[in-house]
C-alpha cells in the first residue's frame, strides 16, 4: 500500500506529510521529547561507563594517552595485598553495615508505626541524618572521635569503665568499628523511613484477626508484616547494599583509608591510586572489578520487584 | 492541594499519621499497659533519637565553643557552655573563601537541578503517555542508570571533563551531576504522571491542543506536589556531592563546601575544630530549613522513588 501512496503525493505535499511525522507521530514526538535526558545520559553515563572498562586494559596515566595493555593491570592487581585487603574492607564494610542498618531501620519503623505523642515530629527529627551531607556529619563523627578530646573516651573514663583514651581512629579494629557505626547511623533513616511507608499500607483488620486468634505479638510480625513487607525489604536493601559497597565520602573524611589500609574501601583505594597517584588504568581496573559485585545486587533488586508485583496482585503497567 | 487520586500509600500519612488507616495501633493499644510500653516503646525509641541527633548537637556546641573550653575538659563541662562565641563563624565568614564556596555549592545545585527536572519531565511524560515504541525499555534502561554508582564512573569521567576542557570549572558538576539526578527524578516524575486522569488528556487532544500545551497547561500543574518532591531531592543529592567535586574540582575558589571543607579546613592546628565544626553547621543548615518546610516532599520523594 506504502508504495502505492508515496510516489503519488507532490513533491510539498511530502514535505509537509514529513514535517507532520515529525510533529505528530508518536514516535518521533517520543523521540524529541526524550533527547535532552538521553543526551546527559548517553555522554556523561553510557560512554564514561564503558570508557571506564576500556580505560582498565590501558595503562594511561594522567596527562599521557596510554596503550592497550590487556590483562596487565588486573593481573598486579591480583598479586596486590593492599586490593584484597580493600576487597576484603570492603565486603566486610558492607555486610555488617547493611545488616544492622536493616535489623535497627525495621525496629524502629516498627517503633514509629506505634501511636504515641509528638509522632509527626518523632518521625521528622529521625531523617535528619539523611539529609545533612555525609561527609560534614562525618567531620563531626571525627570530632568525636578524636583521640586526645573524644566525648566518648572521656564519659567513658568519667565512668569509670576505662583508664586510657581509646584511639578511636588509629587502631585498625576500632577505626573500621567507628566508620561502619557512622554509615550506620547515616542509613538507618533511610531504611526506617521507606519501611515505615510500606508498614502503613498493611490493613489494620489483619492484626485486628490476628489478636482475635489468639496471636502473639511476634507471631503476628512473623507472619502478617513480614511477608507483606519482603517486597519492599527487597529493594531497599538493595540500594542501600549498593550505595554501601560503592562508598567513599565518609571514608575520605573520616579516615582517607588509614590506619595501616585498615579501612581502604575499592572506591577509596582507586581514587588513591587513579587521581592521587595518577595510574588512571589501575584505578579503572579496581572499579570496573566492583561491577560484578553491583550486578548481583541489581539481579536481586529486579527479583524483588517481580516479586512485588505478584503480591500486591498489579497489573505490569 | 490537587484533586489527584489518592496513591496506594498516603504520603502525608507516614508523617503526620493522620490516614484511619495508619493507626491501627490505637484500636489495640489497651492490650499493652503503661509501664510496658515504657520498656517497649518509649526507652528504645528515645535512645534512638538522641543517638542519631547527638552528632549534630556536639557540632552546634563545638562551634559556638571558645577554643579554650573545647580542649580542656576538666575544668568545664564538656556538655555544655556558659560563654558561646561567634568567633569561629566570624573567622569562617570574614578570614575564609567560606561565602564563595556557599555561592558556587548553590549555583551548582541550583542549575544542575532545573536542567534534571527539565530533562526528566519531558522523559517521564514520554515514557508513560506517549508510549512511543520501547518505551519500557528506555524505562528499564533508565532504572538501570539510577544504579550505577558515582564512585566507578569518576575516573573515566575525569578523563571526559578533561578532553571536552570541562576541568576546574562549575560546569563540569552542572553536567555531571544530572547522570545521578535524571534517573531518580524520571522514575518520581513517571510515578506522579500515571496518577493524572487520562481523560484530561483526551478532552485536550480533541480540542486541539499540542502534546506540549498538554504538558505545560495540563499534566505540570497536575504534578506541583511531584515537581517539588524532585526539586527538592535533587538539590539534596547535589549538595551531598562529594566525589564528583573533589575530582573534577582544583582551584580553592571554585570548590563546593563539602570539599572545601574536608581539603582546606583540615591542618595541623589544634584549634581547627571550632572552625572545622562551624564550617559544617553552616553548610548543614541550608537544607535543614529546606527540609523543615517541605518535610512530606522529601519522604514522598524518598519513598518515591523505591515504591514506583
Amino acid at each position: 500500500m506504502a508504495d502505492v501512496v508515496v510516489p503519488r503525493a507532490k513533491p510539498q505535499m511530502s514535505e509537509a506529510y514529513a514535517w507532520n511525522q515529525l510533529k505528530h507521530n508518536r514516535n518521533w514526538l517520543g523521540f524529541w521529547f526524550m533527547l535532552p535526558a538521553m543526551a546527559i545520559l548517553i555522554f556523561f553515563l553510557a560512554y564514561p561507563l564503558g570508557l571506564g572498562i576500556w580505560l582498565s586494559f590501558t595503562d594511561t596515566r594522567i596527562g599521557r594517552v596510554g596503550h592497550f595493555v590487556a590483562t596487565e593491570n588486573y593481573e598486579w592487581l591480583w598479586d596486590d595485598s593492599i586490593f584484597w585487603l580493600s576487597v576484603f574492607n570492603t565486603l566486610l564494610y558492607t555486610f555488617l553495615a547493611s545488616a544492622f542498618k536493616f535489623g535497627i531501620g525495621l525496629y524502629l519503623a516498627l517503633l514509629l508505626n506505634e501511636n504515641m505523642p509528638f509522632k509527626a515530629m518523632l518521625r521528622a527529627m529521625v531523617l535528619i541524618p539523611f539529609i545533612v551531607p555525609t561527609v560534614l556529619s562525618a567531620l563531626a563523627f571525627w570530632w568525636i572521635f578524636d583521640s586526645q578530646f573524644s566525648i566518648i573516651s572521656w564519659s567513658l573514663k568519667h565512668l569509670g569503665l576505662i583508664s586510657q583514651n581509646i584511639n578511636f581512629l588509629g587502631d585498625t579494629t576500632w577505626a573500621r568499628i567507628c566508620v561502619i557505626f557512622a554509615n550506620i547511623w547515616r542509613g538507618v533513616p533511610f531504611v526506617a523511613i521507606t519501611l515505615l511507608a510500606g508498614l502503613q499500607t498493611v490493613s489494620p483488620s489483619l492484626y485486628e484477626a490476628a489478636t482475635l486468634d489468639g496471636a502473639s505479638r511476634w507471631q503476628m510480625f512473623r507472619h502478617i508484616t513480614y511477608p507483606l513487607l519482603t517486597p519492599i525489604i527487597a529493594v531497599v536493601m538493595t540500594f542501600s547494599v549498593l550505595f554501601t559497597f560503592t562508598d567513599f565520602q565518609l571514608i575520605w573524611a573520616m579516615t582517607r583509608g588509614g590506619p595501616v589500609n585498615a579501612t581502604h574501601l575499592m572506591a577509596t583505594l582507586s581514587y588513591q591510586r587513579a587521581i592521587i597517584a595518577g595510574q588512571l588504568g589501575e584505578g579503572a581496573a579496581i572499579s570496573s572489578a566492583m561491577i560484578p559485585f553491583l550486578l548481583a545486587a541489581i539481579m536481586i533488586s529486579w527479583f524483588g520487584l517481580q516479586r512485588r508485583k505478584w503480591q500486591q496482585g498489579e497489573s505490569n503497567d | 492541594m490537587t484533586d489527584l487520586p489518592t496513591r496506594s500509600i498516603d504520603l502525608k500519612a507516614v508523617l503526620s499519621g493522620s490516614s484511619p488507616t495508619a493507626d491501627h495501633s490505637e484500636g489495640m493499644s489497651y492490650l499493652q499497659s503503661v509501664p510496658r510500653r515504657i520498656v517497649t516503646l518509649y526507652l528504645p525509641l528515645t535512645i534512638i533519637v538522641v543517638v542519631l541527633l547527638f552528632p549534630f548537637y556536639w557540632m552546634a556546641l563545638t562551634a559556638v565553643k571558645p577554643d579554650e573550653q573545647l580542649l580542656d575538659m576538666e575544668t568545664y563541662n564538656p556538655f555544655w557552655t556558659w560563654s558561646p562565641t561567634f568567633k569561629h563563624f566570624h573567622k569562617l565568614l570574614f578570614e575564609s573563601y567560606y561565602p564563595h564556596w556557599l555561592w558556587n555549592t548553590m549555583y551548582v545545585a541550583v542549575c544542575a537541578t532545573v536542567l534534571s527536572i527539565f530533562a526528566s519531565v519531558l522523559a517521564a511524560y514520554a515514557i508513560v503517555r506517549l508510549r512511543y515504541k520501547g518505551a519500557h525499555l528506555v524505562g528499564g534502561l533508565i532504572f538501570l542508570a539510577y544504579l550505577v554508582p558515582p564512585s566507578i564512573l569518576f575516573i573515566p569521567l575525569a578523563t571526559v571533563v578533561f578532553q571536552y576542557g570541562l576541568f576546574d570549572s562549575p560546569l563540569a558538576l552542572i553536567l555531571t551531576y544530572p547522570t545521578i539526578l535524571i534517573p531518580f527524578s524520571t522514575w518520581l516524575l513517571m510515578g506522579y504522571f500515571k496518577t493524572i486522569p487520562f481523560e484530561l488528556e483526551e478532552c485536550a487532544l480533541i480540542d486541539g491542543a499540542s502534546r506540549w500545551q498538554i504538558l505545560v497547561k495540563i499534566v505540570l500543574p497536575l504534578a506541583v506536589p511531584g515537581l517539588i518532591s524532585a526539586f527538592i531531592f535533587c538539590f539534596t543529592l547535589c549538595w551531598n556531592e562529594f566525589i564528583y567535586a573533589l575530582t573534577f574540582l582544583q582551584s580553592t575558589s571554585n570548590k563546593t563546601v563539602p570539599v572545601a571543607i574536608v581539603n582546606e579546613f583540615v591542618d595541623g592546628d589544634i584549634y581547627r575544630w571550632g572552625s572545622l565544626m562551624a564550617g559544617a553547621l553552616a553548610g548543614s543548615l541550608p537544607l535543614v530549613i529546606l527540609y523543615a518546610f517541605f518535610v512530606e516532599h522529601y519522604v514522598s520523594a524518598m519513598t518515591g522513588a523505591v515504591k514506583e
